[in-house]
């Protein structure tokens, strides 16, 4: 009796139990025939935190209680679903991809350059659209519609082109792809044009002292590329392009889906110019004769489930390029006075990795992983004079963000390690080094939620030729009234210099190298460091009902010490500390304007005044123009089944620049103390077919600006004048070209 | 007398598995839902539920209307935040239809183009997000 009495108390509880339950399954409306669940789903009771997660095959079980009336279903990526549960029969629902009903919403209403009224930092986004208003080519050519950028050539010889931020050179910026420095050491000058234009997804570029969580080099700002993603990009994309001096460029790319979890693309780049192109007759070529042969394959994991993400890419790159002379012959004339000629061949390697790990029931909570390795050969000669770099790079980065609290304190925090081993042949002198950075950094970040941030970062490196030191940096953003945000930032910066590979244009002239020696550990010099601050108003306003927005920009870079690239004596490049004072002022103000459907003008006015105290006194930086005055007007018609036109002009003026003093040359060879201004005018036309398929032709140059002599003492390259280091005008004039992209969705 | 303390035990044992909700737990995801209509309501309904204490996050969805949060219930409970939602104007939705009203002084304190109990209002909404969940109910 007593058994079976114990036999039914224990039963009832368990019976309560098995009636009190709901059930169900859970699927994806996407995939309705193969009735798969979907693994992860979060189930819980309305108002309760009574809730569980499905399993494997997409099955819940979750208490019930005659209180409970209503079940919600939430899925990241997914639509969530509030369900009234009137029986406890076990339900079958369907989720919907959140992304089906307002992609094409956000796609349309989504500016191509996105102001952030909200981030404590001032940063931007470039997204893929502004990005193909430059059809070509690759990175360096990507920011001609940007004024918070300028685009210098930075020699005669190699069509390169040199970025400047806050009228600063881009060994002063901090150019990272995903969040990894990539621009730097032996890749600073042709770096940029290792990445081709067709795989960036988007550029973040900040202005000022930026994040501490990079590391401590970035002085006047950063720019981050973000690549297209094997998840997300089209499974087959296709781009050529050839213009009318003999630059062709193919892009494809294969994307694939492996699983749920795993997808890969495969992404190839050529470029080729084999066209000799003299058109100023001085007897050197205006473009080098140019290939490249670039390869990444992107391995991609997702587990939206477990909160793991990860990234492995592997990339090849092979460039060569041949300059000088139209009638050197490699061959026969290298290491001869027969002709001048130059050839610089790169070979590069890259592999990084990431992984992100955010924990399912925390969604503010995460840490992240980064490794990248690289190794960067390039040899090359200019005329007689030899300059070979090997540059081996590691970076890691591991990263924790948390909250403090509640997510109005949010901070990262992490440890880094860095390494860079470079080996450099001079002519004939050896340079080596080896850098070694630990360090550590904590990043806090307030936001009241209504009008105020900051952020504060701290970091502390220890760097084996610079020693123990602190990277503070500090970002204020205030919003006084509607649709106005005001930022102000301060940070310092610090970094070694890297004389030769930044300034190789130096090698194709006569001028002797001169580094003065203070037993420095870098090339016998000290670390460059610099404090930048500045501040910047954003106010958006309506224009007779049409968006609109104004920004000034206000920065000043104040450096403790320069390397000072001082190129003041025409036969000589001096490379010394800085005695005295070196600032870099910049003033900008931009317009935005949208002035009707489809039609909008970007607008900038910008200020530079760049001044250092060289050996031969205090003088404004040369090839700087004071002043700039960038448009852009763009119009797109409306898109019927993605049928559409777009038009682009961009129109610059550059103001008058000051040029190296050249007083000391023969009469022939001297140059003015300053030259004028002069203006360029770009366009482009792009017609849309289909989703699939678009083409666009445009111009460059369209007012066909040259400068004339872009060589000094071209008739002369052995004899002690030669000089192609002074470029202040386009060397190519008007330039057409035209292209076609197709995907396969 | 031995039966009846394993009887006992299992007996508790089983019922503390129901009675485990109770648990106060640091991390504790609770749902409620919260009135409002737009992405300025979003944010004073994020902000008002952060600003309690012990709330570590908050995300309120302006299809669904659901606002989630993480909070610690050792340092506050339910109840608590949805007063503190009240208190900025928002009323916070229960079964059955009911409904937990904010003042009519702290509702008249929201921006004219988020008040959520005028039918005009929410038909100027309409065609941004606000039919999602009508049709859902």
């Amino acid at each position: 009796m007593k058994k079976i009495l114990i036999i039914i108390l224990l039963i009832i509880p368990s019976v309560c139990l098995s009636q009190d339950e709901f059930k169900g399954m859970i699927m994806d409306k996407n995939n309705p025939k193969d009735n798969l669940g979907l693994e992860g789903v979060s189930v819980y009771w309305l108002n309760t935190n009574v809730g569980t997660t499905t399993n494997q095959k997409g099955w819940f079980t979750l208490p019930y209680k005659p209180t409970y009336k209503k079940i919600v279903i939430s899925y990241i990526g997914y639509k969530t679903d509030t369900l009234t549960i009137t029986s406890l029969e076990p339900i079958h629902h369907f989720l919907t991809q959140e992304g089906e009903l307002h992609e094409i919403t956000i796609e349309s209403k989504r500016k191509a350059v996105q102001k952030n009224s909200l981030t404590t930092m001032n940063m931007f986004t470039v997204n893929s659209e502004e990005l193909l208003k430059a059809a070509c080519c690759n990175l360096a050519e990507s920011f001609e519609t940007n004024p918070s950028i300028d685009v210098n050539f930075s020699d005669a010889l190699t069509g390169t082109r040199q970025i400047q931020m806050l009228g600063l050179k881009s060994p002063y910026i901090l150019i990272t792809q995903e969040n990894i420095p990539v621009i730097g050491g032996a890749s600073q000058v042709f770096g940029l044009t290792f990445t081709p234009g067709t795989w960036v997804k988007s550029i973040q570029i900040s202005k000022g002292a930026g994040t501490v969580v990079n590391g401590f080099e970035s002085i006047s700002g950063q720019i981050n590329t973000e690549l297209v993603k094997p998840f997300s990009d089209n499974p087959v994309f296709v781009n050529a392009y050839a213009n009318a001096n003999g630059r062709l460029e193919l892009n494809t790319h294969f994307n694939k889906k492996l699983n749920n979890k795993w997808s890969t693309g495969l992404y190839l780049h050529g470029n080729y110019r084999g066209q000799k192109f003299d058109n100023n007759g001085d007897n050197f070529l205006d473009m080098p004769l140019a290939q490249q042969l670039n390869v990444m394959n992107r391995w991609q994991y997702v587990n939206q489930e477990k909160g793991w993400v990860s990234f492995i890419n592997l990339r090849y790159l092979v460039d060569e390029k041949q300059t000088g002379e139209v009638n050197f012959n490699p061959t026969l004339d290298k290491g001869t006075t027969n002709a001048w000629g130059s050839e610089i061949d790169t070979k590069r390697f890259d592999i990084s990795t990431k992984v992100g790990y955010v924990f399912p029931e925390l969604p503010y909570q995460s840490f992240g992983f980064q490794f990248a390795y690289s190794n960067h050969k390039q040899t090359s000669y200019f005329g007689l004079r030899n300059y070979n770099i090997t540059h081996e790079s590691i970076y890691s980065n591991l990263l924790f963000n948390s909250i403090i609290g509640d997510t109005r304190h949010k901070f990262k925090t992490g440890i880094s390690f860095i390494h860079d081993g470079y080996n450099e042949l001079v002519n004939t002198t050896n340079f080596n080094r080896v850098e070694n950075s630990v360090g550590t950094f904590f990043e806090y970040a307030f936001d009241d939620l209504e009008n105020f941030s900051y952020t504060a970062g701290l970091r502390v490196d220890h760097n084996n030729l610079i020693g123990t030191f602190v990277t503070p940096r500090l970002h204020f953003r205030y919003v006084p009234w509607e649709d106005a945000t005001l930022r102000a930032s301060v940070g310092r910066g610090i970094r070694t210099a890297n004389i030769f590979a930044e300034n190789q244009q130096l090698f194709a002239s006569a001028r002797q190298i001169n580094v003065a020696n203070v037993n420095g550990n870098i090339y016998g010099l000290d670390p460059e460091i610099a404090w930048n601050y500045g501040f910047s108003y954003l106010q958006k306003f309506n224009l007779f009902s049409k968006k609109a927005d104004i920004t000034f920009d206000y920065y000043v870079t104040d450096f403790n010490n320069q390397i000072v690239v001082d190129w003041e004596n025409p036969q000589q490049i001096s490379f010394y500390n800085l005695e005295g004072r070196s600032v870099a002022n910049s003033f900008q103000v931009e317009v935005n304007i949208n002035l009707a459907k489809g039609l909008n003008l970007r607008t900038a006015y910008k200020y530079f005044d760049v001044v250092t105290d060289y050996k031969s006194g205090r003088l404004q930086k040369p090839l700087q123009p004071r002043n700039r005055f960038f448009a852009n007007l763009s119009y797109e018609t409306n898109s019927e089944n993605f049928n559409q036109w777009r038009f682009d002009l961009t129109f610059n003026a550059i103001g008058s620049q000051r040029l190296p003093n050249t007083s000391t040359n023969p009469a022939q060879y001297q140059l003015p103390a300053f030259v004028n201004g002069y203006q360029l005018l770009n366009s482009q036309v792009t017609k849309v077919f289909s989703k699939k398929f678009e083409v666009y032709i445009g111009g460059e140059n369209l007012t066909n600006k040259r400068q004339l002599d872009p060589v000094l003492a071209a008739n002369d390259p052995f004899g002690a004048n030669f000089d192609t280091t002074i470029v202040y005008e386009p060397i190519f004039g008007t330039m057409y070209y035209a292209g076609l992209r197709f995907r396969i969705d | 007398m031995k039966k009846i303390i394993l009887l006992t035990i299992l007996s508790v044992l089983t019922l503390s598995l129901t009675a485990q909700e109770k648990k106060k737990d640091k991390n504790a995801k609770v749902t409620f839902e919260v009135d409002g209509i737009c992405g300025m309501c979003k944010k004073r309904i994020e902000t008002a539920a952060l600003k309690t204490n012990g709330v570590k996050f908050a995300l309120w969805n302006v299809k669904t209307h659901q606002l989630n949060l993480i909070m610690d219930e050792r340092k506050t409970d339910v109840l608590t935040v949805q007063k503190n939602i009240n208190k900025v104007g928002h009323d916070i939705i229960l079964e059955h239809g009911k409904k937990m009203e904010s003042t009519l002084d702290a509702y008249n304190s929201v921006h004219p183009c988020c008040k959520y109990r005028d039918g005009k209002i929410i038909l100027n909404h309409e065609g941004e997000l606000k039919k999602v969940k009508k049709t859902k109910n």
